[in-house]
């Protein structure tokens, strides 16, 4: 293979499908992303695959590359194609709609089974709550609030694999920031959705999530965080 | 109670005797290491603990401990290497919980009585 081209395989079809080969040319500070888009723009402008911003920002474009969940605009071929080859599917454990493309509706409706968002404990008219950047319970919103929810956690983490209906790592990570929000209203049910068998339980802290993880977040940390908030919940019989 | 809840008393009782067993098998090891002198029999071991209080409560609380850890393991892996889950697992898990208890109060029963 010359060293100019790169032997790019990459997969087609849905559910069921194959990988096709397709040869694209080296570029200087070439990304994975650059590489799928000249697929489609100059060779097989059927090849289905998503992104927006391109600058890492979004999360959109997240694929597996060489077996690997990757944000695919941030990945330069120079650090992962090894002799001029390089391997590029969809996300795992999401299901295919075509090609690259896949379903993020259960990544998502996972968000919202953990209680994902916000509820309110005050109205419009109340003033602005007043948190103190400096307390535990900030500080560990902080460390773990920057998701995006690209979905590479949940492709990379073996016990989504093994349990489709466990949670996932962002879902629990989300689950924990609102956890350490003093605003929200919502706890008890909150411990009660991420409780047990497919909630932070079912996690064994293999931390592929936190090592995976574009954003250098620890979901980790944050399911750890929600096992002692459960265990403590559960022991003062709170849990139901 | 409900399955939440009782998932995860599972995993706190996981934890907790994960706990115990860190310490005991450690102990158990070194012991074994140190006190073998003349082979590993069971003859030769209770030769020289029968009648021990000490040991039969070190090992009474480590076979509780194995009882309460193996199963809830064993169920984890179950559910995620072969989905087998449900109260009929739960049932058979039980049932390896008491035969794990009661093979492994007998031998401490060996050590305990003079």
């Amino acid at each position: 293979m010359s060293m100019t081209t790169l032997a790019v395989r990459v997969w087609r079809g849905g559910v069921e499908g194959e990988f096709r080969d397709y040869d694209v040319p080296r570029q200087p500070a070439q990304t994975v992303l650059d590489v799928v888009t000249h697929i489609q723009r100059r060779i097989d402008a059927t090849l289905a695959y998503r992104f927006a911003c391109r600058v890492g920002m979004c999360g959109s474009c997240a694929m597996t590359v060489d077996g690997r969940a990757r944000w695919t605009c941030r990945t330069h071929v120079d650090t992962v194609a090894r002799d001029g080859r390089l391997e590029i599917a969809p996300l795992a454990h999401l299901p295919v709609i075509r090609d690259l493309v896949v379903d993020m509706t259960p990544f998502f409706d996972k968000w919202a089974a953990a209680h994902g968002s916000f509820a309110p404990t005050a109205t419009r008219r109340d003033a602005y709550a007043r948190i103190e950047p400096a307390t535990a319970a900030r500080v560990a919103v902080d460390a773990a609030i920057e998701c995006i929810g690209c979905g590479v956690c949940y492709a990379a983490c073996d016990v989504v694999g093994w349990k489709p209906d466990y949670l996932g790592p962002a879902a629990l990570n989300r689950a924990w920031t609102l956890s350490n929000d003093t605003r929200d209203g919502g706890q008890l049910p909150r411990l009660q959705a991420v409780a047990g068998d497919a909630g932070c339980h079912a996690c064994h802290t293999h931390q592929s999530c936190t090592e995976r993880c574009p954003k250098q977040l620890a979901p980790t940390a944050s399911i750890a965080g929600l096992k002692r908030l459960v265990a403590l919940a559960a022991l003062r019989g709170e849990i139901q | 109670m409900s399955a939440v809840r009782a998932q995860t008393f599972l995993w706190l009782a996981q934890r907790g005797s994960a706990a115990v067993l860190a310490l005991a098998v450690v102990v158990h090891l070194a012991t074994m290491i140190v006190a073998v002198r003349g082979g590993l029999s069971a003859a030769e071991i209770l030769e020289r603990t029968r009648g021990s209080v000490g040991w039969a409560l070190f090992y009474g609380i480590f076979v509780l401990a194995v009882a309460v850890h193996a199963p809830i393991g064993l169920r984890a892996i179950l559910a995620e290497w072969a989905g087998l889950k449900g109260r009929a697992v739960d049932l058979a898990l039980a049932l390896i919980a008491l035969t794990l208890l009661a093979s492994g109060l007998r031998a401490v029963y060996a050590v305990a009585r003079p």
